[in-house]
Formats: structure tokens, sequence, C-alpha cells
């Protein structure tokens, strides 16, 4: 049998000179990094130079479904994205649910990277073997739903389609890639990496049987997670109000994001928040391809007498676009979150941006001039007015389609220390100055302030917020937990909500690749792949290091200035306290440097060669 | 799955067609076992059996006359099978919906 547990073939696409290599997939590669942000890493470190920028055409944009994606499991349906990241200049990636993972491996395919850039708007077409670029000026300009829409209406609604909106067009450097109608690979600026390739869209479709090693004793196994998903009391109870329903307990620990983090408390987050997104705008719930416990909300609100469809909000969004610019509707979120989606912003980025702009304009950092008008929190007219700006780099949006921490150095004005950023990418949902773990796991997440790699607001509650005994060991763990999930290619959610078993995921890995996995061996992989990244960051970023893993000045200095944690922050001696002990379980150097023996000993014994040469 | 040994989804005998963006609804196409494609299958290689009506592929020549015939659009083709998909009524699919949809009309009136 070919490999097992993979579909194959490597796809090679370069858009300069419109070459189409396919390679097969190097059981070496799956063997040493599982696949999806596994695939991603290696690739990047391998193929990117050094020196060129995010939208270098020698970029690589990295799309990679994970061995279990695809197969009869629960929450099989994700897909990394990644690329150098223009808004850090570092590592780069974003998973994405929907149905565009299994597609990709039903054609064929275990990762698609795409180089060189296109001189004409052109969209990639793959259908089983057959790999075309087509001209997508038709497409150019149009929204992300809008495309998605006019691509399965041209090709067939089978295809299952990828594009960027204007944003990404424009390379809005927080710009997303969107599918299935409200699926994001949201962060890190991959849709304006996509942007710079002037590639439009990807729309794939294929039929083909992924081969296991044992694809009978799979099945049984993929029967019995699925009855230990339907066993567990969150199965009926988390699920009616998916990601929103956190809402509440964030607010109320003092951790909800309000009016660019000045707060961690938002008056009005009953009005915003998974019970009355449940009953007042919710259509149906919206399932990723497997998924037992759909966080999807699909919903119909209304804004100024219009209809308006969106998939959400759900949570990160009702914290950056509703509570970080104080939206007070669910309407006017669901209607932002919607605006968003078509443009092709990442709503935690987008809703940082638009929150940074008006507490700017609010301190005289920004004048009425400047911004062409006069902004303010919890006005929707506001936020939507510079969302459209930054999508269109317009004005004001030029500046602020760089980031915050661009933006700030630009407006200067000691605006730097309201720019909620770490490596400059903005910060999610959780207002960290009272959760030692969650401020450790910005500061130290690989693609800059992102929840995704440790969410750790539950341990600092559970286990006190005040202690910093065990934190930094738990964010280690986390890190190697979490994006394990991203290189296998499936949902978290089913663990990290309704308390899913990992030892599962152990137990079906072998009946797939065949390759004889513990999860110990499994979460070495991952520590691998971690050490991978943030070599990467040290080749790539001049002077990267420790001053690289600091939040923003307002986390250390400034207290929260309302709600349950009000009057927290953490000091900076505090913060020094935490990365010492976390270099330390990592074995890194005290300049947050991995040492040629930690990597050697992870099997990265190259890495250890080029970063002794100088790194870059 | 269980019917071709295989890991291939697209060889399945049903299909939950979404309409999104708008209006934001599922739609199931699924086999009632009507027996209509049974009285359009030139061949007569659609018979009933045990409750539900099932091709016999090595009479089936693949003209998909069936796939035409049926009213809800509830048999399918696959590039690599010649006969088409058709669902036998083991409700293997009824025992894995996270969402109870999918319920055996007869059990349930018992």
């Amino acid at each position: 049998m070919a490999l097992p547990g993979y579909a194959g073939t490597v796809l090679r696409v370069n858009l300069t000179d419109g070459s189409i290599k396919k390679e097969p997939t190097s059981p070496e590669m799956a063997r040493d990094y599982l696949g999806g942000r596994g695939f991603v890493a290696k690739i990047l470190y391998d193929e990117v130079p050094a020196t060129a920028h995010g939208f270098d055409p020698e970029n690589r944009l990295v799309i990679a479904p994970g061995p279990l994606s695809g197969l009869f499991l629960p929450g099989s349906g994700k897909v990394e994205f990644g690329c150098k990241s223009p808004a850090t200049g570092g590592y780069g990636d974003s998973n994405m649910g929907g149905h565009m993972a299994p597609e990709i491996r039903y054609a064929g395919y275990d990762a698609i990277v795409i180089y060189g850039a296109a001189s004409r708007p052109s969209y990639l077409c793959i259908d089983n073997d057959k790999v075309e670029i087509r001209n997508a000026s038709k497409y150019w300009g149009r929204g992300a739903i809008d495309t998605e829409e006019l691509l399965k209406s041209d090709l067939g609604r089978e295809f299952q389609i990828a594009t960027i909106g204007p944003a990404g067009e424009n390379k809005v450097k927080f710009a997303c890639i969107s599918h299935d109608f409200g699926r994001q690979a949201g962060r890190t600026g991959v849709g304006a990496v996509m942007g710079s390739k002037n590639l439009k869209a990807i729309a794939v479709r294929g039929s083909k049987t992924i081969p296991l090693a044992d694809a009978q004793k799979a099945l049984q196994k993929g029967k019995e997670m699925y009855d230990s998903c339907f066993s567990k009391p969150g199965f009926k109870e988390w699920t009616p109000y998916g990601t929103a329903g956190v809402t509440d307990w964030v607010n109320e620990v003092g951790a909800f994001p309000t009016r660019n983090f000045q707060s961690g408390w938002f008056e009005d987050h009953k009005s915003i928040n998974g019970k009355t997104l449940k009953e007042t705008i919710l259509v149906t719930d919206k399932g990723c391809f497997g998924c037992p416990i759909p966080c999807g909300k699909y919903s119909k609100a209304t804004f100024k007498g219009a209809d308006v469809y969106v998939e959400g909000p759900e949570y990160e969004t009702i914290a950056l676009i509703g509570g970080n610019c104080a939206l007070k509707s669910i309407h006017e979120v669901a209607y932002a979150n919607q605006v968003c989606d078509n443009l092709g912003i990442d709503t935690i980025s987008g809703g940082n941006v638009a929150a940074f702009a008006i507490e700017c304009f609010e301190k005289g950092m920004l004048t009425e001039k400047q911004l062409g008008r006069k902004v303010a929190f919890g006005d929707i007219d506001s936020v939507i007015y510079l969302l459209e700006k930054i999508a269109r780099r317009e004005g004001i949006g030029d500046m602020l389609a760089e980031g915050v921490k661009s933006a700030a150095e630009k407006i200067g004005k000691d605006s730097s220390r309201i720019a909620i950023h770490v490596k400059g990418l903005e910060v999610s949902g959780y207002e960290p100055r009272y959760a030692p773990a969650m401020m450790l796991s910005y500061m130290t997440a690989d693609v800059g302030a992102h929840h995704n790699r440790s969410w750790a607001i539950t341990y600092d509650v559970a286990v006190g917020r005040d202690t910093l005994d065990g934190k930094a060991q738990k964010v280690v763990e986390l890190q190697h937990v979490r994006p394990l999930f991203d290189a296998l290619g499936i949902c978290r959610l089913q663990w990290v909500e309704i308390g899913f078993e990992l030892e599962h995921y152990a137990d079906i890995f072998p009946l797939v690749t065949g390759l004889k996995y513990t999860w110990e061996d499994l979460i070495k992989i991952s520590e691998r792949i971690w050490n991978l990244t943030r070599s990467f960051n040290i080749k790539h970023i001049p002077g990267f290091g420790r001053s690289w893993d600091y939040p923003p000045a307002r986390f250390m200095e400034e207290p929260v200035i309302s709600g349950p944690t009000q009057g927290k922050y953490i000091d900076r001696q505090t913060i020094d306290r935490l990365l010492d002990e976390y270099y330390q379980i990592r074995g890194w150097t005290a300049d947050g440097r991995p040492t040629p023996e930690k990597l050697r000993g992870l099997g990265l014994g190259f890495v250890a060669d080029d970063l002794a040469k100088g790194g870059r | 799955m269980a019917d071709y040994g295989e890991c291939n989804p697209k060889k399945s005998a049903l299909r939950a067609i979404a309409h999104f963006p708008v209006p934001g609804k599922y739609e199931l196409l699924l086999c009632t076992q009507c027996g209509i494609c049974a009285g359009a299958c030139p061949m007569g290689a659609i018979k009933l059996e045990n409750g539900a009506y099932v091709i016999d592929r090595n009479e089936c020549t693949g003209c998909y006359t069936c796939v035409e015939a049926c009213p809800r659009g509830a048999l399918f083709t696959h590039p690599k099978e010649s006969s088409p998909i058709k669902c036998k009524g083991c409700g293997e699919c009824i025992e894995y919906c996270p969402r109870d949809v999918l319920y055996d009309a007869e059990k349930e009136g018992e």
C-alpha cells in the first residue's frame, strides 16, 4: 500500500511561470512532522529565504490537512494555512474548519505549496488530478462570501472554495482566508500573502479513498470515539451555545476585552452573549466535517432594516468586535462580523485595530482630520467606517491596515503603550492582567498573541490567579497538546469543551498510519515543531529573542480600570520571572534561543547547524 | 465505509446539501425505499431484500436510469464505482447522527 493515512501527494504550484508539480508525500516528513502544522513548519523552514518579506514571491503559502483529516472520527475537518507572516515577519499559520480539509485529501493531496506570484488575478482549480491556474478577473474586487457563492455557481456546488476578500487583495496585514460561508483561516495575515500572489481563490473537488493501515479497526475506533463524545455531559450542554457560551464566564472573571483592553469587564455583555445569540438571531447550527458538537451558529440579524446572514458571531468576534469596540447589540456585532467576513478581515485583529484607532482618537493621538470623521466606542458606524477604510487602504485605513504595532510606530505620541499586540500580532479575546499563565501564553506563542497555542485562562482561575507556581509548566504542556491537533488535522474542541479523552487519538493514530506512536511520542513531535517555529523566528527576524516575548506596556504598567480584576496588572519583574522559568523548562537560553543540545535531542540537528552559522 | 471497506464519504448513500449563505438551511437527500428505482431499472437489477431495495451489482449495467428516476435525488454515482450507490437500510447513519435527525420511522411508530 501507498503511505497509509496519507493521500499520497504534495502539490506544488508556481504562480510565476504557471508550472504545476506533484511529488510523493515523503514518508520521513510524515514520520517526523505528522502533517498539517508540522508540514507547514518544515516546508516554510526549508524553503522561505530568511531575507524574504512576507509579500516576496519567494514566500510560500502552504495548505496542509493532517493524517486524521477527512476520516470517520470526531472533528476531522481541520486544515492549516501557513506562510511567513507579513504581520510579524516570523512564522505564521492559521487553522480553518469547514469542509476543505477532507476535500483536499479526497483530491489526493497532503499539502499544497503555492509560491511565486501570478501576473494577473488568478484562482487555482483542483479537480482530483486535474490542476489548473485560471483567470480570476471576474472575481477580483468582490467580497469573500460573494466570491464563494459565484464560484460555486460557476464550478458546481460540490466544489469547496477558499477565497480572499478585498482586504486580502489589498494586502491588509490581518486579512484572512474564508471558506464555507463563515469559516476562516483568520490570523497572521495568510489572506494578505494569498493576495500578494494575485491568487483570489482555491477551488477543490475530490473523490478518492484515503488508504488506511487498518480500515476496519479504524472504523470501529471512530465509532467508539463518537459514542464517547455522545456520553459527555457537555455534548448536550455546551453545543447549543458553542463558543459564544463562554462570554458570561469570561466577563465574570474580569477577562473580557473591553474598550481596547482598558477593562476586562463589559457592562453590556448580556446583550451580546451566547444566550442572546441563541434566542434572538440563531437560524441553525452549522457543523464542520465530522463534528458531533457544532460550535458554528448560523444567524440572521437585522441591521438598519436589512437582513444580515452570517456564521457567528463566535466568542472571539463577540470579544474583540463586541466588548473591545463596546458594541452592545448582538445585531450590531453580527453585522460587523458579516462585514469583516465579506471584506476578508480577521475579526480578532480587526476588532483590535478599530478599538486602538478609537482610543487614539479619544486620547488625542489621532485627529478627526486624520481619521476623516469622529469615531467612538459603542458606535457601530465608527467600527464599520474603519473596517471599510482598512480593507481598501483608503485614508487612515492605509496606516491601520499594517496592524497596531506599525500604526503606533507611525502615530508616535506614546501610542505604542496602547497597541495591544505581541510580536506584531494583535491579542485575542482574554484580558490577561490577572491571569499569569494566559499572559505567558500570549507572550510566547510562536505566531504572536494568539490563544490557540495555549488557552490557559481556565487554569489560572482554577489554581489561583495570584500564584505563579506551575504556570510556566502548564503553558509548555498546552503549547504541545493544542498545536498537536493542528498537525493531525483535527479539531481540539471535543477535548477542550466537552472533556473528550486525549488517549483516543493515540489509539486511532496507529490504526490510520501504521506508525506505532504513543501519546508521548506524538507530544514529542509537537515539541519538535514548536522548536522549529521558534527557530524560524530566530532565523527570519533580525534581533529576535527575549525582547520579542514581552507584552504591551499597558499589560505591565496600567491597572485594569473596572470590574472584578480592577487594579490588576503584571509588573515587569513578574513577567521576567515567568519568562525565565519558561525558557528553563523549554531548554532555551535566557535570551529565548533553543540550545544546540535541545535541538539535536529533538532531531533538529540541521536547525542547530543553521543557527550556529549566525541564524540568517 | 462499511459497504466498501474503505474510508471515502464520497461513496456514502446519503447527502446533506447545504443552502448557504441564504437562507442557511440543510437539505437531506435520503432514500425512503419507495421502489421507483426498481421499477425504472431496465435490467430488473434492483430487488427488495429485507425491506430495502438493493442493487445487484452483478446485474447492473451502470446505465444510471435509476439515478435519473429517483424523485428524491437519493441515488449517487462515484467515478470509481460502475454501479450507483444506494441506501440498503442498514441504519448505521441513525446510530451516528449526533443530532438525532435520522431515525427509523417504523421503530419510532411502535
